[in-house]
């Protein structure tokens, strides 16, 4: 069976770069660990997003509405939970049926009303974030500090949102490679029609990854109302965790035509954004200069998979 | 024995066509029933009816004796009848025991990979010792004909009582096609009723136990027994095989395109010459490479061996512009997808192709060969008839949209043209217009060729016909040859027909 192209180069090259840019500049100590783990640790709302955003593409549809759903997220957690422990299940419950209501909406009108994913979320971002700059137009509310161990605890030495992120991706490659709906996610994704005629229905396998995908979101604005200890409802913009999570998504081998790619992937393409951040940080060189090589990096990747894919083909 | 199923009467019209007409078919179990035809016969229309896809106007159907009235494609899964259609409709992402179980895993909510994987062994098992197909290789990594046989592979997992093959061996080598031979006959042995719809007289010889032929919806013949090639081809053509008397292509200039053994992924030693003066017919069944010659000729997907000469020059396109400039034009079979700028005015659309090779800067009117005057001199030419010339081309009909397109070229002073279906949904009166501009063409000096899956427009056009199968050049008959002369050297039946191309 020949080697099918992966996202490992991306990552392994991005690491060598990382790993020889500091030991050139002389700051051994930020390969610690600790230090590694805290580089991971920032980019766990961008790991939840893009969990999400994965299962979206594989079924060939897209989400640009995760940025906004983080944000109304974050605020309804601090201002349901308010400071108050004995209101943080509540809290965390009403983000996760936010978070369900926005994928089920956004599924049906891309699986049923036949909306281009990209229109149907965008509009779907658009409601969002104007209903919530109408109601709100700065930090609103508190999370506890009971809840704020989401992003300061730490199991085993692992930072609690990193666990989370894990836990999550686990789960939802777990689900695609061992489950009848991951197998669905995939057929739906690939090819419709073929998978409509197996007997597959699609329409509710686009519906279930939308759910998951806005979960997912839902989830990325809790970690971030713990972080932030409150929210605010330009949090999920300033992270422009849409295009990001897409951009990983890519980079990790996921195929926008849907049907290929999977979450490990993700990760690692969410692991190079955290170094390039970190290495940008670390050498002390201007934000700009990030921006473009992260656009160097997005478009390099997937021109070598497309490469190995017409060579395959050929 | 038993009918494994039964269509009787069977009607389907579409808009403007009667795609069957009463036609009934019996499968018997253990059996192999050839179902014979040209393109557009209605075999697919028959398949997709007895599949649910399409429900029929009118008769009825029974499988094992039961009526039945199949919805969806499921429904006649579940009662036992399995199509391999040449569309394949795998995922080349997902393993070939997934492909073999898409929908219907193993296992209950966690999918029992295992048992998937012994499934699609098992279901492999009947292509024989060493068919070189593991259950956990990727779909995209298989070539064509192995992709195949997951499609088979999947149609057999569900055990089916009825097992209808279109056309299975177009994607197969030699090799290839016994196996899947030994295989068809091994499900016969096992009592599985097959429907196998083929064009190729040697695998009917072959294979099958009953033969019915299907001309333009109907009935045309059906037999207990397998005829010899020639009573086939008599009932598919609707009429008798007639004498063959070679007769030479006349009055023809020089050479203005040669090839030489031109061979890539579709096409096998091509070799053959084009005269000014001339115009040459290329017929061939679906999938014999007509089509595959003409992108080749034009460099969209080039011969990677092999030789071509255009106007005396050496001739290798590697695009479609390299051809255009050294001279050659291509009028596209499908006028829609790959001819027109359907958003566009029929001038635009007129001026497309002189415009691409006008100076980058220089003003796209003013180049050479794009003025407006001069593209309306050669609508008037071609009796074109549109509003005007800012009017959208979809407005015009599919004769007059043609008519856009060899303008197009013709603005180009090419010294061949191939022409691809070019009377394809055109009606008849327009099809005679554009009949007389290839011959227009011709006399004014240019070589035309033309693929056609028209057979009384190849014999009643062409000076002489170009016959492929099988990525080859099967064959060359003279203009005037018979329908069933050509439909002969293109099924196989009479391989030595004609002179060697």
């Amino acid at each position: 069976m020949r080697v099918r192209a992966g996202p490992g180069p991306v990552l392994a090259v991005s690491a060598a770069i990382y790993v020889g840019a500091i030991l050139l500049s002389g700051q051994a100590q930020y390969l610690l660990p600790e230090n590694l783990v805290s580089v991971l640790g920032r980019a766990v709302a961008l790991g939840l997003t893009a969990v999400g955003q994965t299962l979206a593409i594989l079924v060939a549809s897209i989400d640009l509405s995760v940025a906004a759903l983080i944000s109304a997220s974050a605020v309804l957690a601090s201002v349901v939970m308010d400071g108050d422990p004995a209101m943080v299940v509540p809290g965390v419950l009403a983000v996760l049926a936010l978070g369900a209501v926005v994928g089920l909406v956004n599924g049906l009108l891309v699986a049923k009303a036949r909306v281009n994913p990209l229109i149907a979320t965008l509009g779907m971002a658009l409601v969002i974030q104007g209903g919530l700059s109408a109601v709100v137009s700065n930090f609103a509310g508190a999370v506890p500090p009971a809840f704020q161990l989401l992003d300061q605890g730490s199991l085993l030495g692992v930072p609690a949102g990193l666990v989370l992120l894990l836990a999550v991706a686990a789960a939802a490659s777990l689900m695609l490679n061992l489950t009848r709906f991951g197998s669905d996610v995939f057929a739906a994704g690939g090819n419709p029609e073929a998978a409509r005629l197996a007997g597959i229905r699609t329409g509710r396998t686009v519906v279930g990854a939308h759910v998951l995908c806005s979960l997912c979101a839902a989830l990325a604005g809790l970690y971030l109302a713990a972080r932030l200890g409150s929210g605010a409802p330009w949090i999920g913009r300033d992270g422009v965790y849409d295009l990001e999570s897409i951009a990983v998504a890519v980079i990790g081998g996921t195929v926008l035509a849907g049907g290929r790619g999977g979450v490990w992937g993700t990760l690692a393409g969410v692991a190079v954004f955290a170094m390039i951040d970190s290495l940008f940080n670390i050498l002390g060189v201007d934000a700009f200069a990030k921006q473009v090589f992260r656009g160097v990096i997005i478009v390099a990747a997937v021109a070598a998979y497309a490469a190995g894919t017409r060579r395959l083909v050929a | 024995m038993s009918a494994a199923f039964e269509m009787r009467g069977i009607s389907k019209s579409f808009p403007g066509v009667r795609a069957l007409d009463g036609v009934s078919l019996r499968a018997e179990a253990g059996e192999v029933h050839a179902l014979v035809g040209e393109n557009g016969a209605g075999k697919s229309t028959l398949m997709r009816v007895l599949t649910g896809a399409h429900p029929p106007d009118a008769g009825t159907m029974a499988v094992g004796g039961r009526p039945f009235a199949p919805r969806h494609p499921l429904d006649a899964a579940r009662a036992g009848i399995a199509v391999v259609t040449q569309e394949l409709a795998l995922l080349p992402d997902r393993t070939v025991a997934q492909n073999v179980f898409l929908g219907r895993e193993p296992g209950g909510w966690r999918i029992d990979r295992r048992a998937m994987r012994e499934g699609a062994r098992a279901a492999l098992a009947v292509f024989g010792e060493g068919h070189g197909i593991e259950p956990d290789a990727f779909v995209r990594d298989l070539p064509v004909a192995r992709r195949q046989m997951v499609e088979i592979a999947r149609a057999l997992s569900r055990s089916p009582r009825v097992l209808v093959l279109d056309e299975p061996t177009a994607a197969l080598d030699e090799r290839e096609c016994e196996r899947l031979f030994l295989a068809v006959e091994r499900l016969r042995g096992e009592g599985v009723a097959v429907v196998y719809i083929t064009h190729r007289m040697a695998e009917i010889q072959r294979l099958a136990d009953r033969v019915m032929v299907l001309k333009d919806g109907r009935v045309s013949a059906a037999w207990d027994r397998v005829p010899a090639p020639g009573e086939i081809v008599a009932a598919m053509v609707g009429r008798e095989l007639g004498a063959y008397f070679p007769r030479r292509a006349e009055g023809a200039g020089e050479v203005v395109l040669s090839v030489r053994g031109g061979s890539n992924a579709a096409l096998r030693d091509v070799s053959f010459e084009l005269r000014a003066g001339e115009v040459v017919g290329l017929a061939g069944l679906q999938g014999s490479g007509r089509a595959a010659l003409a992108r080749a000729l034009f460099g969209v997907e080039p011969f990677e061996r092999g030789a071509m000469a255009l106007g005396g020059r050496p001739f290798a396109p590697r695009s479609p512009r390299e051809a255009a400039a050294a001279g050659l034009a291509m009028l596209p079979g499908d006028r829609k997808a790959e001819g027109l700028l359907l958003a566009q005015g029929v001038g635009d659309n007129g001026l497309v192709s002189a415009r691409a090779f006008a100076r980058l800067l220089g003003r796209p009117d003013r180049a050479p060969r794009a003025d407006r005057a001069r593209i309306e001199a050669l609508f008037r030419e071609l009796d074109l008839r549109a509003a005007d010339l800012d009017a959208p081309v979809a407005t015009l009909s599919g004769g007059n949209q043609q008519k856009v397109i060899v303008a197009r070229w013709l603005a180009m002073g090419p010294r061949a043209l191939v022409f691809v279906e070019p009377t394809k949904g055109i009606d008849v009166s327009a099809k005679a217009g554009l009949h007389a501009i290839m011959r227009d063409l011709a006399r004014a000096g240019a070589g035309v060729l033309f693929a056609s899956s028209d057979l009384p427009e190849v014999v009643g056009v062409a000076d002489r016909v170009l016959v492929m199968r099988e990525g080859r050049l099967a064959g060359e008959l003279p203009g005037g040859a018979t329908e069933a002369e050509v439909m002969a050297v293109a099924t196989g039946v009479v391989p030595g027909l004609g002179r060697a191309a």
